[in-house]
């Protein structure tokens, strides 16, 4: 039964390892600024992982193994424990964890200790079962002002803004998320009714949008294309097909696209998404 | 230390209705009996749960006959509506951690074997304890009132009745939050879809209920513990299970009061009109939310975290207990560094209050404070490598015999390990950006907290059960069902790494939807396959838990040949446990292959050699 159980356990850790290492199941390509760094992170905490998951169920098995009830030997060792052992032991995995937890931080404190750069791109995020709105201030750069008691999903108003608000003469409202290549994006993220939460597996990138806050962050893709938005927090019966669309545009057609009057907008963006096709996977 | 003095003041004569003796019972031994019953049904319940999830992932649209003869409006013609769906996650979760992960290895073994191994007659509080499981009881029958409160139109129209926010019968199974129940989804009342009214209500109740239960109980483990001890069972000679129990009561005492308080909060949102986790200027379902505001719906994920994190060790360590335990008896060999095994246990227990923040770091609380969260949550691997090491020292030169507990408990590490040390990755915020709710975190907690929690508890009932019942179980059918349980749950829950590698969203009744989950169809078939095949095994583990209470072979007093004071005493013990005998103990918990003594163990009680 030892020699089964030890044979069992480096098997199933043999195909949970090759599991990771064939690489058939891995992430979507990176496409923001960030990427890289966040790859190079997990491929770092994921050996170190595999490391100590190997060593740890091979010692196992490598104990049922050896150590089965044979004949042969009269009785198990009386050991108490070693406190020696024990001391490097501890000190060992402490350096080793704490390490790799400050070494975690990194790409975190890029992202949220740093306000965005100077002349990112702002965009209004705004959630809502069970779809994604978007808001652009336009040419004058400034959010027209909205209101709760303004939205109506009826009228098509769905951030509730403020029609009487001179910033507002410009301001456009997609259902698609577009974005500029190479240029920092700042999203200032809310949600009119329950807790949704922003999701592009390309980005790297995931962020809540809680009722009653604005959350703000920042990141740069860098590569063109269209990529799919998903909801990752649960929000209602429809949660799984909370869909939108994150497209990528190179800077002349981004702006270009952006200087459009609003209805000429709309029409323009829903051509650039049709050409722009979503990564094979 | 506290000696016991206790002899005369807890002494409670035998019942002999059998109201008092089976059902109302002031005998640790019978309630203990009692949750482990409790936990059985439950467990019944949230696998049947689990392969209904597992069908209408990999074949949506699937007529299932009685789920349209039970849920004529959340199955139409018995295909399963995604509603319907998430509400089978919501009760799928609570079902399991609250009623099967907190009841079996807490009030079940934990009632019946800490009396016996610290050498006490009973539990401090007799009365107390046959409450705190009766009150657990009620909370289940609560819940399950979910289930038809939401799914039936009948008894939802009952519960119409009682106003507004229970309004019922909107076609689901309970509630649609997840486990967590995260406001203002949950706060809302039936605008925010289907699920809101009185399955979501009669969730919170039940919760509610249960923590009192959970609390009541936490503080006879507490006292017992420290008031109860026998002549000569220090601190220190206490068995590792004791040590488990005891600081999984603390974790218990300190945590649930917290979940009481945000569910009695929400239930008063939901009924009273009051703002506590509702921020005001809220749209839903086409229409302003009135007279709401001031509220914060991250305070409830503060208050919830702050429960459901230390829960997740108080499903565990009781686990980690037996474990150690099983595995010394047979090892033949004592714990390897007992002494460090007891700070870890209190070390992690401890560890596990300050580290809530990390379900947390997409919410949108202060990046400091994740940063903060995300570095104690990498301590706590510390002293969990602690154990891990300490199980491989146990082994390292033992005498292994292969028993069924035994097998369970090698399990036991084998997928503590499996499963905590992806830890490593999910406690790194930034790591989080793309792992936070995908089925990476599903993988990780369902492994650490769910299925290596359950193989402590396997390993705890074959090893106990002579004990308990006075007879074996049947090896033969307990080793089938470790081998198919142990290779069924890799084959599950290993490939819902891979799935969160690719980025798959946790709580979605579809994965057609995006082009980026399409390539995960093979293992999601896959992992349904052989879910289905592992929990269809678990009927063999019922049927030898049945047969063996009345056919297995006769148990002696020690049939183990293990150490500890409840093998000092008859199978199953008498109503007293000692027969009005006050043990005295004379050595530590597991003196194993003592070189120069006759035997291969030396039981606490036995006089001879050295004191150790």
């Amino acid at each position: 039964m030892g020699r089964l159980l030890a044979i069992a356990i480096w098997v199933i850790t043999l195909l949970s390892v090759w599991m990771f290492v064939s690489g058939k199941w891995w992430f979507p390509a990176s496409i923001s600024a960030h990427g890289p760094r966040y790859d190079s992170q997990f491929l770092i905490t994921i050996i170190v992982v595999g490391i100590s998951f190997t060593a740890a169920q091979v010692g196992l098995g490598w104990a049922v193994w050896k150590f089965r009830d044979n004949a042969g030997a009269q009785r198990a060792a009386y050991s108490h424990g070693n406190n020696r052992l024990e001391v490097i032991w501890t000190i060992v995995t402490a350096v080793i964890f704490i390490s790799l937890a400050v070494m975690g931080q990194r790409v975190w404190a890029s992202l949220h200790l740093y306000s965005a750069p100077p002349g990112s791109l702002q965009v209004e995020v705004v959630a809502q079962q069970f779809s994604w709105n978007f808001h652009y201030a336009g040419k004058d750069k400034a959010f027209g002002r909205t209101d709760p008691n303004l939205i109506d999903d009826a009228a098509l108003n769905f951030v509730g803004l403020d029609e009487t608000d001179p910033n507002s003469k410009d301001d456009a409202v997609v259902s698609t998320l577009v974005i500029p290549v190479d240029r920092p994006v700042e999203l200032i993220l809310r949600s009119k009714d329950v807790t949704h939460s922003f999701w592009v597996p390309q980005l790297r990138f995931k962020q809540d949008l809680v009722p009653g806050m604005n959350i703000r962050v920042h990141f740069t893709a860098v590569k063109t294309g269209k990529y799919e938005l998903a909801c990752a927090e649960l929000c209602g019966m429809n949660h799984y097909k909370m869909k939108s669309y994150l497209l990528v545009l190179p800077g002349n057609e981004f702006d270009e696209l952006a200087a459009l009057p609003q209805a000429q907008f709309q029409t323009r963006k829903d051509e650039l998404l049709n050409k722009y096709q979503l990564p094979t996977y | 230390m506290a000696e016991a003095t206790h002899e005369e003041v807890h002494r409670h004569p035998a019942p002999t209705s059998f109201i008092r003796k089976y059902i109302f019972s002031l005998d640790h031994k019978v309630i203990g009996i009692q949750y482990i019953l409790l936990a059985l049904s439950a467990v019944v319940v949230g696998m049947i749960m689990s392969v209904l999830m597992r069908v209408n992932l990999s074949w949506p649209g699937t007529h299932i006959k009685i789920m349209e003869t039970l849920f004529p409006q959340g199955a139409p013609a018995g295909v399963m509506t995604p509603e319907f769906y998430l509400s089978l996650v919501t009760m799928h979760g609570t079902i399991m951690v609250f009623f099967v992960l907190t009841t079996a290895p807490q009030g079940g073994f934990g009632n019946y074997f800490l009396p016996i191994q610290i050498g006490a007659d009973d539990m401090a509080f007799p009365t107390l304890n046959m409450m705190s499981f009766w009150v657990t009881f009620v909370g289940f029958v609560v819940i399950l009132m979910a289930i038809f409160a939401e799914g039936n139109a009948t008894v939802g129209g009952w519960f119409t009745k009682l106003g507004e926010s229970f309004a019922g019968g909107s076609g689901t199974v309970g509630p649609i939050g997840g486990w967590t129940g995260y406001p203002p989804l949950s706060a809302l009342g039936k605008i925010a879809g289907p699920g809101q009214g009185a399955g979501l209500n009669l969730w919170i109740i039940s919760i509610a209920i249960f923590c009192v239960g959970s609390l009541l109980g936490a503080l006879n483990f507490i006292t017992t513990l420290l008031n109860m001890r026998t002549r000569g069972m220090s601190m220190m000679r206490m068995p590792l299970t004791c040590w488990a129990w005891f600081t999984t009561a603390i974790l218990a005492l300190l945590s649930f009061p917290v979940l009481l308080g945000g569910g009695i909060l929400l239930l008063l949102d939901r009924i009273a009109g009051t703002s506590f986790f509702i921020p005001g200027g809220l749209y839903v379902s086409g229409s302003l939310v009135p007279l709401h505001n001031g509220g914060s719906p991250l305070l409830w994920q503060h208050l919830f975290w702050f429960f459901g994190h230390p829960e997740v060790y108080i499903a565990i360590l009781p686990g980690m207990g037996a474990t150690s335990h099983i595995l010394s008896t047979f090892a033949r060999k004592p714990v390897f560094g007992y002494r460090a095994m007891v700070f870890a246990i209190f070390a992690i227990g401890m560890l596990g209050f300050f580290v809530w923040g990390h379900h947390m770091f997409m919410s949108g609380m202060s990046p400091y404070s994740a940063i903060a969260f995300s570095i104690l949550t990498l301590s706590i691997g510390v002293p969990s490598a602690i154990k891990t090491f300490n199980w491989l020292g146990t082994l390292w030169g033992a005498k292994i015999r292969f028993t069924t507990p035994m097998l369970f408990s090698i399990g036991f590490v084998s997928l503590f390990v499996a499963g905590g040390i992806t830890g490593l990755v999910l406690g790194q915020s930034s790591l989080d950006f793309f792992f936070h709710d995908t089925y990476f975190v599903t993988a990780h907690f369902h492994l650490v907290m769910g299925v290596a929690s359950i193989f402590g508890m396997f390993a705890a009932t074959y090893f106990w059960f002579p004990k308990m019942f006075g007879r074996m179980m049947h090896e033969g059918i307990g080793k089938i069902h470790f081998w198919i349980t142990f290779l069924g749950v890799y084959a599950i829950f290993i490939p819902f790494h891979a799935m969160g590698m690719l980025g798959m969203p946790r709580r979605y009744a579809r994965f057609d939807e995006y082009e980026f989950l399409k390539q995960s169809h093979g293992l999601v078939l896959f992992v349904t396959v052989a879910a289905i095949i592992t929990v269809i095994a678990q009927v063999l583990f019922y049927f030898n838990f049945i047969w063996s209470i009345w056919k297995g072979a006769r148990a002696s007093d020690n049939p183990w040949e293990a150490t500890t004071l409840e093998w000092s005493i008859p199978s199953p013990p008498p109503h007293d446990n000692f027969a009005g005998r006050v043990p005295v103990v004379h050595h530590g918990p597991y003196e194993f292959s003592v070189p120069g003594a006759p035997n291969d163990f030396i039981m606490q009680t036995e006089p001879q050699g050295a004191e150790t």
